[in-house]
Protein backbone atom coordinates (compact mmCIF):
# COMPACT_ATOMS: atom_id res chain seq x y z
CA UNK A 1 0.00 0.00 0.00
CA UNK A 2 0.73 3.34 -0.88
CA UNK A 3 4.12 4.65 1.17
CA UNK A 4 3.56 1.95 3.34
CA UNK A 5 7.39 0.29 3.04
CA UNK A 6 10.24 2.76 3.00
CA UNK A 7 13.91 1.52 2.25
CA UNK A 8 16.52 2.48 4.68
CA UNK A 9 19.79 1.12 5.18
CA UNK A 10 19.67 -1.27 8.77
CA UNK A 11 21.88 1.25 10.62
CA UNK A 12 19.22 4.36 10.25
CA UNK A 13 16.34 1.65 10.39
CA UNK A 14 17.78 0.16 14.08
CA UNK A 15 19.51 3.11 15.05
CA UNK A 16 16.67 4.67 17.43
CA UNK A 17 14.07 6.87 16.91
CA UNK A 18 11.96 5.17 14.61
CA UNK A 19 9.90 1.67 14.20
CA UNK A 20 12.48 -0.23 12.68
CA UNK A 21 9.78 -2.59 11.04
CA UNK A 22 7.81 0.46 9.99
CA UNK A 23 5.02 0.05 11.98
CA UNK A 24 3.07 1.55 14.76
CA UNK A 25 3.10 0.55 18.36
CA UNK A 26 -0.56 -0.31 18.37
CA UNK A 27 -0.01 -2.22 15.49
CA UNK A 28 2.70 -4.31 16.51
CA UNK A 29 1.34 -5.07 19.87
CA UNK A 30 -1.94 -5.91 17.76
CA UNK A 31 0.00 -8.82 16.03
CA UNK A 32 1.96 -9.93 19.08
CA UNK A 33 -1.20 -10.54 20.84
CA UNK A 34 -2.95 -12.52 17.72
CA UNK A 35 0.44 -14.67 17.25
CA UNK A 36 -0.80 -15.51 21.07
CA UNK A 37 -4.34 -16.24 20.46
CA UNK A 38 -2.79 -18.07 17.60
CA UNK A 39 -0.84 -20.50 19.47
CA UNK A 40 -3.92 -21.20 21.62
CA UNK A 41 -6.27 -21.93 19.08
CA UNK A 42 -3.20 -24.24 17.45
CA UNK A 43 -3.38 -25.80 20.49
CA UNK A 44 -6.91 -26.57 20.99
CA UNK A 45 -6.64 -28.11 17.14
CA UNK A 46 -4.12 -30.15 17.79
CA UNK A 47 -5.64 -31.40 21.19
CA UNK A 48 -8.09 -32.22 18.43
CA UNK A 49 -6.26 -33.88 16.12
CA UNK A 50 -4.97 -36.05 18.84
CA UNK A 51 -8.31 -36.63 19.75
CA UNK A 52 -9.61 -38.38 16.39
CA UNK A 53 -6.02 -39.81 15.91
CA UNK A 54 -6.64 -42.10 19.47
CA UNK A 55 -9.96 -42.59 19.18
CA UNK A 56 -11.32 -45.69 17.75
CA UNK A 57 -13.85 -44.12 15.79
CA UNK A 58 -15.30 -40.21 15.28
CA UNK A 59 -18.59 -39.14 14.00
CA UNK A 60 -18.90 -38.40 10.11
CA UNK A 61 -19.74 -34.42 10.24
CA UNK A 62 -23.44 -35.23 7.73
CA UNK A 63 -25.03 -37.36 10.50
CA UNK A 64 -23.87 -34.69 13.38
CA UNK A 65 -24.41 -31.27 11.38
CA UNK A 66 -27.83 -31.60 8.86
CA UNK A 67 -30.48 -29.21 10.97
CA UNK A 68 -31.63 -26.64 9.31
CA UNK A 69 -33.38 -23.36 11.17
CA UNK A 70 -37.26 -23.65 10.68
CA UNK A 71 -37.53 -27.23 8.41
CA UNK A 72 -36.88 -30.74 9.22
CA UNK A 73 -35.10 -30.52 6.21
CA UNK A 74 -31.88 -33.24 6.60
CA UNK A 75 -29.74 -30.63 4.55
CA UNK A 76 -25.44 -31.80 5.69
CA UNK A 77 -22.86 -28.82 6.06
CA UNK A 78 -25.77 -26.58 4.96
CA UNK A 79 -26.40 -24.45 7.78
CA UNK A 80 -22.49 -24.05 9.06
CA UNK A 81 -21.28 -23.03 5.34
CA UNK A 82 -23.73 -19.93 5.28
CA UNK A 83 -22.16 -19.34 9.01
CA UNK A 84 -18.44 -19.37 7.65
CA UNK A 85 -19.67 -17.37 4.40
CA UNK A 86 -21.62 -14.74 6.40
CA UNK A 87 -17.95 -14.76 8.86
CA UNK A 88 -16.11 -14.70 5.27
CA UNK A 89 -18.46 -11.83 3.90
CA UNK A 90 -17.56 -9.65 7.37
CA UNK A 91 -14.63 -9.95 6.84
CA UNK A 92 -14.67 -8.56 3.09
CA UNK A 93 -16.45 -5.70 4.59
CA UNK A 94 -13.92 -4.98 7.53
CA UNK A 95 -11.06 -5.12 4.67
CA UNK A 96 -13.46 -2.46 2.15
CA UNK A 97 -13.88 -0.50 5.89
CA UNK A 98 -9.85 0.12 6.67
CA UNK A 99 -9.63 1.06 2.44
CA UNK A 100 -11.85 3.58 3.00
CA UNK A 101 -10.15 4.87 6.00
CA UNK A 102 -7.40 5.11 4.21
CA UNK A 103 -9.04 7.52 1.63
CA UNK A 104 -10.34 9.47 5.02
CA UNK A 105 -13.74 8.62 3.91
CA UNK A 106 -15.53 8.49 7.44
CA UNK A 107 -19.23 8.08 5.50
CA UNK A 108 -17.41 4.81 3.54
CA UNK A 109 -16.00 3.29 7.06
CA UNK A 110 -18.81 3.90 8.83
CA UNK A 111 -21.27 2.09 6.17
CA UNK A 112 -18.73 -0.74 5.69
CA UNK A 113 -17.81 -0.99 9.69
CA UNK A 114 -21.70 -1.02 9.63
CA UNK A 115 -22.04 -4.20 8.12
CA UNK A 116 -19.20 -5.45 9.50
CA UNK A 117 -20.73 -5.42 12.56
CA UNK A 118 -24.46 -6.71 11.15
CA UNK A 119 -22.28 -9.80 9.81
CA UNK A 120 -21.06 -10.67 13.38
CA UNK A 121 -24.10 -10.44 14.89
CA UNK A 122 -25.69 -12.97 12.66
CA UNK A 123 -23.05 -15.07 13.02
CA UNK A 124 -23.61 -15.08 16.83
CA UNK A 125 -27.16 -15.82 16.36
CA UNK A 126 -26.75 -18.82 13.70
CA UNK A 127 -24.18 -20.14 16.64
CA UNK A 128 -26.59 -19.48 19.38
CA UNK A 129 -29.43 -21.78 17.38
CA UNK A 130 -26.83 -24.27 16.83
CA UNK A 131 -25.96 -24.78 20.42
CA UNK A 132 -29.65 -24.65 21.33
CA UNK A 133 -30.66 -27.45 19.03
CA UNK A 134 -27.70 -29.41 20.22
CA UNK A 135 -28.13 -29.07 23.42
CA UNK A 136 -31.98 -29.03 23.66
CA UNK A 137 -32.66 -31.16 20.95
CA UNK A 138 -35.08 -30.23 17.86
CA UNK A 139 -38.27 -30.69 17.41
CA UNK A 140 -38.18 -33.98 16.28
CA UNK A 141 -36.40 -34.41 19.66
CA UNK A 142 -33.37 -36.25 17.92
CA UNK A 143 -29.83 -35.23 16.96
CA UNK A 144 -28.95 -33.12 20.14
CA UNK A 145 -24.56 -33.69 20.46
CA UNK A 146 -25.48 -35.97 23.19
CA UNK A 147 -27.71 -38.27 21.11
CA UNK A 148 -25.32 -38.16 18.38
CA UNK A 149 -24.22 -41.25 16.42
CA UNK A 150 -20.63 -41.07 17.73
CA UNK A 151 -22.12 -41.62 21.19
CA UNK A 152 -24.66 -44.45 20.22
CA UNK A 153 -21.39 -46.40 19.11
CA UNK A 154 -19.62 -45.66 22.26
CA UNK A 155 -21.62 -43.59 25.14
CA UNK A 156 -18.81 -43.64 27.15
CA UNK A 157 -16.61 -41.24 24.98
CA UNK A 158 -17.75 -37.90 25.25
CA UNK A 159 -14.89 -36.14 23.44
CA UNK A 160 -16.50 -35.42 20.69
CA UNK A 161 -19.09 -33.26 22.28
CA UNK A 162 -16.70 -31.60 24.28
CA UNK A 163 -14.38 -30.63 22.03
CA UNK A 164 -16.96 -29.27 19.60
CA UNK A 165 -18.61 -26.91 22.98
CA UNK A 166 -15.04 -26.11 23.71
CA UNK A 167 -13.62 -24.76 20.32
CA UNK A 168 -16.70 -23.25 18.95
CA UNK A 169 -17.08 -21.76 22.28
CA UNK A 170 -13.81 -20.05 22.69
CA UNK A 171 -14.35 -18.92 19.05
CA UNK A 172 -17.89 -17.40 20.14
CA UNK A 173 -16.52 -15.66 22.55
CA UNK A 174 -13.68 -14.17 20.15
CA UNK A 175 -16.72 -13.23 17.93
CA UNK A 176 -18.55 -11.72 20.78
CA UNK A 177 -15.70 -9.23 21.85
CA UNK A 178 -15.01 -8.55 17.96
CA UNK A 179 -18.64 -7.35 17.52
CA UNK A 180 -18.51 -5.35 20.80
CA UNK A 181 -15.13 -3.89 19.86
CA UNK A 182 -15.97 -3.31 16.33
CA UNK A 183 -19.40 -1.62 17.50
CA UNK A 184 -16.93 0.82 20.05
CA UNK A 185 -14.85 1.79 17.38
CA UNK A 186 -17.96 2.35 15.21
CA UNK A 187 -19.41 5.02 17.48
CA UNK A 188 -15.77 6.63 17.48
CA UNK A 189 -16.09 6.67 13.91
CA UNK A 190 -19.67 8.01 14.03
CA UNK A 191 -18.53 10.80 15.92
CA UNK A 192 -15.52 12.10 14.08
CA UNK A 193 -12.24 10.89 16.33
CA UNK A 194 -10.25 9.34 13.85
CA UNK A 195 -11.08 12.02 11.01
CA UNK A 196 -10.11 14.62 13.53
CA UNK A 197 -7.20 12.68 14.54
CA UNK A 198 -5.96 12.36 10.35
CA UNK A 199 -6.02 8.69 10.32
CA UNK A 200 -7.86 5.36 10.83
CA UNK A 201 -5.31 3.26 12.11
CA UNK A 202 -7.93 2.11 14.85
CA UNK A 203 -10.09 0.69 12.33
CA UNK A 204 -7.03 -1.13 10.98
CA UNK A 205 -6.05 -2.61 14.27
CA UNK A 206 -9.85 -3.93 15.07
CA UNK A 207 -9.53 -5.34 11.82
CA UNK A 208 -6.34 -7.43 12.20
CA UNK A 209 -8.31 -8.90 15.29
CA UNK A 210 -11.28 -9.69 12.83
CA UNK A 211 -9.57 -10.90 10.06
CA UNK A 212 -8.04 -13.30 12.64
CA UNK A 213 -11.66 -14.86 13.93
CA UNK A 214 -12.48 -15.21 10.51
CA UNK A 215 -9.02 -17.45 10.23
CA UNK A 216 -9.74 -19.18 13.13
CA UNK A 217 -12.91 -20.19 12.07
CA UNK A 218 -11.59 -21.73 8.27
CA UNK A 219 -9.50 -23.82 10.37
CA UNK A 220 -12.30 -24.62 12.91
CA UNK A 221 -14.46 -25.46 10.12
CA UNK A 222 -12.10 -27.68 8.29
CA UNK A 223 -10.86 -29.88 11.12
CA UNK A 224 -14.17 -29.85 12.79
CA UNK A 225 -16.81 -30.16 9.75
CA UNK A 226 -15.03 -31.55 6.96
CA UNK A 227 -11.83 -33.92 7.98
CA UNK B 1 2.68 15.26 26.27
CA UNK B 2 0.30 12.52 25.77
CA UNK B 3 1.60 8.99 25.01
CA UNK B 4 0.73 7.80 21.95
CA UNK B 5 0.65 4.19 20.03
CA UNK B 6 0.56 5.69 16.66
CA UNK B 7 4.01 6.66 15.44
CA UNK B 8 6.50 5.62 13.25
CA UNK B 9 9.49 8.09 13.16
CA UNK B 10 10.22 10.16 15.76
CA UNK B 11 6.99 12.01 16.72
CA UNK B 12 5.15 12.14 13.19
CA UNK B 13 2.08 9.84 13.06
CA UNK B 14 0.73 7.23 11.17
CA UNK B 15 -1.04 9.32 7.74
CA UNK B 16 1.68 8.54 5.55
CA UNK B 17 -0.44 4.88 5.08
CA UNK B 18 -3.13 7.13 3.54
CA UNK B 19 -3.79 6.76 -0.49
CA UNK B 20 -5.49 8.52 -3.29
CA UNK B 21 -8.25 7.44 -5.05
CA UNK B 22 -6.48 5.90 -7.47
CA UNK B 23 -4.50 3.32 -5.84
CA UNK B 24 -7.98 2.42 -3.77
CA UNK B 25 -9.82 1.45 -7.12
CA UNK B 26 -6.76 -0.96 -7.57
CA UNK B 27 -6.49 -1.95 -3.84
CA UNK B 28 -10.70 -2.73 -3.99
CA UNK B 29 -10.41 -4.71 -6.80
CA UNK B 30 -7.82 -6.79 -4.96
CA UNK B 31 -10.64 -7.39 -2.87
CA UNK B 32 -12.68 -8.88 -5.01
CA UNK B 33 -10.34 -11.08 -6.32
CA UNK B 34 -9.83 -12.31 -2.90
CA UNK B 35 -12.93 -12.39 -1.92
CA UNK B 36 -13.53 -14.49 -5.34
CA UNK B 37 -10.99 -17.40 -4.54
CA UNK B 38 -12.40 -17.35 -1.12
CA UNK B 39 -15.73 -17.97 -1.72
CA UNK B 40 -14.65 -20.46 -4.82
CA UNK B 41 -12.79 -22.56 -2.52
CA UNK B 42 -14.98 -22.47 0.31
CA UNK B 43 -17.80 -23.40 -2.01
CA UNK B 44 -15.70 -26.52 -3.22
CA UNK B 45 -15.05 -27.40 0.01
CA UNK B 46 -18.71 -27.81 1.24
CA UNK B 47 -19.52 -29.53 -2.39
CA UNK B 48 -16.86 -32.13 -1.39
CA UNK B 49 -17.55 -32.24 2.16
CA UNK B 50 -21.23 -33.44 1.19
CA UNK B 51 -20.63 -35.66 -1.77
CA UNK B 52 -17.42 -37.30 -0.64
CA UNK B 53 -18.21 -38.20 2.89
CA UNK B 54 -15.68 -40.62 4.11
CA UNK B 55 -18.37 -43.03 3.92
CA UNK B 56 -18.93 -42.90 0.29
CA UNK B 57 -15.36 -42.18 -1.03
CA UNK B 58 -12.47 -44.62 -1.93
CA UNK B 59 -10.48 -41.50 -2.34
CA UNK B 60 -11.10 -39.94 1.40
CA UNK B 61 -6.89 -39.54 1.57
CA UNK B 62 -7.02 -37.37 -0.88
CA UNK B 63 -9.91 -35.39 -0.27
CA UNK B 64 -8.54 -34.89 3.18
CA UNK B 65 -5.71 -34.16 2.25
CA UNK B 66 -7.29 -31.10 -0.25
CA UNK B 67 -9.24 -29.78 2.38
CA UNK B 68 -6.34 -28.94 4.33
CA UNK B 69 -5.02 -27.49 1.05
CA UNK B 70 -7.35 -25.47 0.50
CA UNK B 71 -7.61 -24.51 3.98
CA UNK B 72 -3.86 -23.21 4.01
CA UNK B 73 -4.33 -21.30 0.82
CA UNK B 74 -7.59 -19.26 2.34
CA UNK B 75 -5.35 -18.96 5.13
CA UNK B 76 -2.55 -17.75 2.87
CA UNK B 77 -4.63 -15.07 1.39
CA UNK B 78 -6.86 -14.37 4.57
CA UNK B 79 -3.22 -13.70 6.19
CA UNK B 80 -1.21 -11.70 3.13
CA UNK B 81 -3.82 -9.57 1.91
CA UNK B 82 -7.08 -8.97 4.04
CA UNK B 83 -4.80 -8.57 7.49
CA UNK B 84 -1.80 -6.83 4.97
CA UNK B 85 0.97 -9.25 6.59
CA UNK B 86 1.67 -9.51 2.68
CA UNK B 87 2.30 -5.58 2.41
CA UNK B 88 4.07 -5.08 5.34
CA UNK B 89 8.46 -4.94 5.89
CA UNK B 90 9.96 -8.06 5.38
CA UNK B 91 11.30 -8.33 8.84
CA UNK B 92 7.80 -7.98 10.63
CA UNK B 93 6.76 -10.46 8.37
CA UNK B 94 8.75 -12.92 8.88
CA UNK B 95 9.48 -12.34 12.94
CA UNK B 96 5.47 -13.07 13.27
CA UNK B 97 4.63 -15.81 10.69
CA UNK B 98 8.20 -17.95 11.09
CA UNK B 99 8.26 -18.34 14.18
CA UNK B 100 4.63 -20.17 14.59
CA UNK B 101 4.58 -22.43 12.34
CA UNK B 102 8.14 -23.99 12.98
CA UNK B 103 6.33 -24.25 16.82
CA UNK B 104 3.04 -25.04 15.31
CA UNK B 105 4.38 -28.18 13.11
CA UNK B 106 6.41 -29.44 15.94
CA UNK B 107 3.48 -30.00 18.05
CA UNK B 108 1.33 -31.18 15.35
CA UNK B 109 4.31 -33.50 15.05
CA UNK B 110 4.79 -34.94 18.30
CA UNK B 111 1.27 -34.52 18.94
CA UNK B 112 -0.95 -35.99 16.41
CA UNK B 113 2.07 -38.48 15.82
CA UNK B 114 1.16 -39.55 19.67
CA UNK B 115 -2.33 -39.80 18.92
CA UNK B 116 -2.05 -42.70 16.54
CA UNK B 117 0.10 -44.12 18.82
CA UNK B 118 -1.91 -44.27 21.43
CA UNK B 119 -4.78 -45.59 19.08
CA UNK B 120 -2.69 -48.10 18.22
CA UNK B 121 -2.00 -49.28 21.60
CA UNK B 122 -5.71 -49.55 22.28
CA UNK B 123 -6.70 -51.03 19.19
Amino acid sequence: MAGHVENVDSATAWGGGRSPFNVTYGKMMMWFFLVSDALTFGGFLVALGFAKASAESWPLAEDVFFHFPLTHANWPLIYVALMTFILIVSSVTMVLAVEAGHRMDQKGVQKWLGWTVVGGAVFLGSQAWEWSTFIAGNENGMATLLNNPYNVLNPDDVRYTNFFFFVTGFHGFHVFTGVVINFLVFLQVKKGVYQARGHYEMVEKVGLYWHFVDLVWVFVFTFFYLV
Amino acid sequence: MENRDDLLVNDSYAPMVNHSEEEGKAIRKKIWKVTALLSILTTLEIIMGIYLSSRSSDLWVVVKWSFIVMTLVKAFYIVMEFMHLGHENKSLRRYIVVPYLIFIAYMIYLIVMEGFKVGNGYN
